[in-house]
C-alpha cells in the first residue's frame, strides 16, 4: 500500500499515418494540454517528467529529446527517459515519488510506428549474433508462439477472432481507437492467413500515437481528482532473452510480476492486458487465473490501437480511468515488451 | 494547412561485435560447416549455444557438436519476405530442435509452401557456398525428404573473434507543418520564421512546439538573409564526409528580425577573420538549383556593414 495514485490519462489518436513528426511533438502537445486541464494541475506543479521511446522506431538520434520541446521545458525541469514503452517509464516515476525526490510526476510514451517498417525494425530487439542478422519479425515471432498454443490445444482458431471481434466492439466507445466496429468471428475467419496461422484481425495494427499518465501523492491526488486510482502493488519481470530456452505457450514473467503486484483475481473487477496478438490475451488470461468476474479490455485493448512505447501505459491508464469513473473498485493494467511477451508488468489500482 | 513535407531516409551501419568463449567457437564452428551446442546444469545441450546457464546463471563452457539435421517444433509461414530475411521467396519460420539438442533454435525453412511445413517434420541445414563464421552461414534449412543428397563436404575452418552485421533501416522521415512551410519558404528564396504566442520570440527554423513554452508557434515571420554572428567555431580537423577543406568557420548567424540564431558557414575570408559581432549575408546557389532544403543557402559570406554592437545580440548568446 502506498499513498501514490494515478489522477489522470490523456491518449492521442491512434492512427495508421499520422501527420506528426517522429519525436512526437504534434502528438503530445494536445494530450499535456487535455491532461492538464482535466486533473487542475499546471505545468510547473509537475515535479519530475519521465518518458519511454525509441530511436529505432523514430530513425533518428535523441528523439526524446526534441520530444521534450512539448513539454516547455523552461524553468529547467527535472526530466528523464526509457527506451522501452511508457509504462516503465512509469514505473521509474512511481520509484521516484516512492523515494520522496517528487510528490507529483507526468509519464508520457509516444511512436510513430509507420515512419519505417515496423515488423523489421521490432526485429533488432533480438539477440544480436544469433537471431537479429536473420531479421525475424515481430509477426512471424508471435506466429510460432500462436501455432504452439493451438496445437497444445490451448486456444482455437475461433477463440482468437472472438478476441479480435470482442475487442473492436469495445472500441466503439471510443472515438479515438484505431479499429472497431461490429465483425462476427465467422467473417474473420473467412479471411485469409497473414502470416499463418495468424490472420490479419490476429495481429494488433500498426499505430501513430502518445499516452500520458499523472501520478500524485496523497493529499495533491486526492485534490486533483475525486477518486483517484491509488496504486497497490506495481511490478515487472522479465524471461528468458533466448526464445528456445522459453515454453511460449506459458508467461512466468507475467505470473510472477502479477503476483509481486499483488493482483488477486477474486477481487480484481478490470484488466487492461497489453497483448498485441489475440492467443497472447487468451494465454494471459489463462495463466492469470482471470475468471468471469474480471472485464478484460473493455477499452478495446493494443487489438483496437497500438501505438508502439505508448500502448502499455494506455493500458494502464485505461485501467486507472475505470476506477477514477467508479466504473470499477479495482482494475490492473499490463504491459508487455520484447518479443512473444518476453517482459511483462503490472500495475494494481483501486478505490479507497 | 498545407500537407507535411517528407523525404525518404535510410540509415545503416555495419555493427562489428566481438565474441566471447562460447560464440567465438560457435561461430568458428559454422566456417567448417559445424554446429555446436552448450550443456546446461541439468545436462540439457542448447543449440544454438547459451552463454550462461538458464537455471543457475553460471558460465556455460561445456561446447558439444550436434548434427545439422532437426526437428520442427513450430512454424509459421512468412508469404512475403522482408528485406534482409533468408530467403528472398515464401518461406516458413521455424523452431527446430537439432539432434543432439533439447532447446530449439530459430531459422527459415525453405518449403516452397505451407501445405509442406508441418510440426514435427525433419529439416536438415543447407549451407552458403563460403561460410565465414556467422549465423548466415547457415542460408536456411529443407525438407529432409527434398534436401539436396549430397552436402557439401565439411571444409577448414577460419577461428573467428568477431562478426559484422550490416543493419539497414528504411523510413519515410516527416517534418513538422511548421518545417514544411520554413522549407517550402526557402524554395522561393525566402526564410520564414514563427513567433512563438507565450514569449513571442521569433524561431528560425519554426518548430512544433516552443520549447520554453511548449504552445506551437504560429504567426508567421519573414527575416532577413542578412545577419550577426553570434558565435563560431574554427574546425581544423578532417573527418569523413566533409565538404571544405580545414580551417573553414561554422558559426551561429543570428538572421535580423529572428531571435534564434542559425548554424551554418562562414565562408568568402580567411577564417581568423571571422568574429563576433560580424555582418555577414546568405550565398544562396542559383535559383535554378533550389528546393525545400536548407542546402539553398550555401554559405554566409561577410557583408561589409560595420560589425553589430554585442547589446544587439547580447541576449541571443
Amino acid at each position: 500500500m502506498t499513498d501514490i495514485a494515478i489522477i489522470g490519462f490523456a491518449q492521442s489518436p491512434s492512427e495508421r499515418h499520422s501527420t506528426s513528426t517522429t519525436n512526437g511533438v504534434e502528438m503530445l502537445v494536445p494530450i499535456f494540454h487535455e491532461i492538464l486541464a482535466d486533473t487542475g494541475l499546471r505545468h510547473q506543479d509537475i515535479d519530475f517528467w519521465c518518458s519511454g521511446s525509441s530511436d529505432y522506431l523514430a530513425g533518428r538520434a535523441f528523439s526524446f529529446v526534441s520530444a521534450v520541446d512539448a513539454i516547455g521545458a523552461f524553468p529547467p525541469i527535472a526530466e528523464s527517459h526509457v527506451e522501452m514503452d511508457g509504462a516503465w517509464a512509469l514505473y521509474e516515476a512511481y520509484v521516484k515519488l516512492l523515494t520522496g525526490e517528487a510528490d507529483t510526476a507526468l509519464v508520457y510514451g509516444f511512436g510513430k510506428s509507420s515512419a519505417g517498417n515496423l515488423r523489421r525494425i521490432l526485429a533488432l530487439q533480438l539477440d544480436p549474433y544469433l537471431l537479429a542478422p536473420l531479421w525475424p519479425d515481430s509477426v512471424s515471432i508471435a506466429a510460432l508462439q500462436a501455432r504452439l498454443c493451438l496445437e497444445a490445444g490451448l486456444v482455437t482458431e475461433r477463440e482468437m477472432a472472438e478476441v479480435a471481434a470482442r475487442s473492436r466492439a469495445h472500441a466503439m466507445a471510443d472515438p479515438r481507437a484505431q479499429l472497431s466496429g461490429l465483425v462476427s468471428a465467422d467473417e474473420l475467419l473467412a479471411r485469409p492467413y497473414l502470416a499463418d496461422p495468424l490472420r490479419a484481425h490476429d495481429c494488433a495494427p500498426i499505430s501513430d500515437g502518445a499516452a500520458a499518465v499523472i501520478l500524485a501523492r496523497g493529499d495533491i491526488a486526492r485534490r486533483h481528482c475525486r477518486r483517484p486510482a491509488w496504486i497497490d502493488g506495481f511490478a515487472h519481470r522479465v524471461d528468458a532473452g533466448a526464445l528456445g530456452l522459453r515454453d511460449l505457450t506459458r508467461s512466468p514473467s507475467a505470473v510472477a510480476a502479477a503476483a509481486d503486484a499483488g493482483l488477486d483475481p477474486a477481487t480484481l473487477d478490470v484488466a487492461e492486458l497489453h497483448a498485441p496478438f489475440t492467443h497472447q490475451e487468451l494465454l494471459l488470461t489463462r495463466e492469470l487465473g482471470l475468471g468471469e468476474r474480471v472485464r478484460i479490455n473493455p477499452s478495446g485493448g493494443a487489438l483496437a490501437g497500438n501505438p508502439m512505447f505508448a500502448a502499455g501505459l494506455a493500458r494502464i491508464g485505461a485501467a486507472a480511468r475505470q476506477v477514477t469513473s467508479g466504473q470499477a473498485d479495482r482494475a490492473a493494467g499490463h504491459a508487455t515488451s520484447g518479443p512473444a511477451l518476453q517482459q511483462n508488468l503490472f500495475c494494481v489500482m483501486g478505490a479507497r | 494547412m498545407e500537407t507535411a513535407l517528407s523525404a525518404p531516409l535510410t540509415i545503416s551501419f555495419d555493427y562489428t561485435r566481438s565474441l566471447g568463449p562460447v560464440l567465438a567457437p560457435f561461430m568458428s564452428a559454422l566456417s567448417e560447416r559445424r554446429i555446436l551446442g552448450v550443456r546446461g546444469s541439468d545436462g540439457r545441450v542448447h543449440a544454438p549455444p547459451v552463454e550462461y546457464d538458464p537455471l543457475t546463471h553460471e558460465p556455460l563452457t561445456d561446447l558439444v557438436e550436434v548434427a545439422d539435421t532437426g526437428t520442427v517444433l513450430t512454424w509459421s509461414w512468412q508469404p512475403e519476405p522482408l528485406d534482409g530475411q533468408p530467403l528472398d521467396h515464401p518461406f516458413g519460420w521455424a523452431m527446430i530442435r537439432l539432434d543432439g539438442a533439447d532447446t530449439p533454435m530459430l531459422h527459415a525453412v525453405d518449403a516452397g509452401a505451407p501445405t509442406a511445413m508441418s510440426t514435427g517434420m525433419r529439416v536438415r541445414a543447407r549451407w552458403v557456398a563460403e561460410p565465414v563464421g556467422h549465423i548466415r552461414d547457415i542460408e536456411c534449412f529443407e525438407p529432409l525428404d527434398t534436401a539436396t543428397a549430397v552436402q557439401p563436404d565439411r571444409r577448414p575452418g577460419v577461428s573467428v573473434t568477431s562478426i559484422v552485421t550490416p543493419i539497414r533501416l528504411s523510413y519515410d522521415h516527416m517534418v513538422s507543418p511548421e518545417e514544411s512551410r520554413y522549407l517550402r519558404g526557402l524554395a522561393e528564396g525566402r526564410l520564414f520564421g514563427q513567433r512563438c504566442p507565450a514569449c513571442r520570440k521569433v524561431y528560425l527554423p519554426p518548430r512544433g512546439a516552443c520549447p520554453t513554452d511548449g504552445v506551437p508557434t504560429e504567426e508567421e515571420v519573414e527575416v532577413s538573409d542578412h545577419g550577426t554572428v553570434t558565435t563560431f567555431s574554427i574546425i581544423n580537423v578532417p573527418h569523413a564526409g566533409q565538404r571544405h577543406k580545414p580551417p573553414y568557420v561554422a558559426a551561429y548567424v543570428l538572421l535580423d528580425g529572428a531571435d534564434i540564431p542559425l548554424l551554418h558557414l562562414i565562408l568568402g575570408c580567411p577564417a581568423d577573420q571571422v568574429r563576433m559581432g560580424m555582418r555577414v549575408a546568405a550565398v544562396w546557389r542559383p535559383r535554378e538549383q533550389w528546393g525545400t532544403t536548407p542546402e539553398n543557402i550555401e554559405y554566409f559570406q561577410p557583408s561589409g556593414e560595420p560589425d553589430a554592437a554585442y547589446d544587439s545580440y547580447a541576449r541571443h548568446l
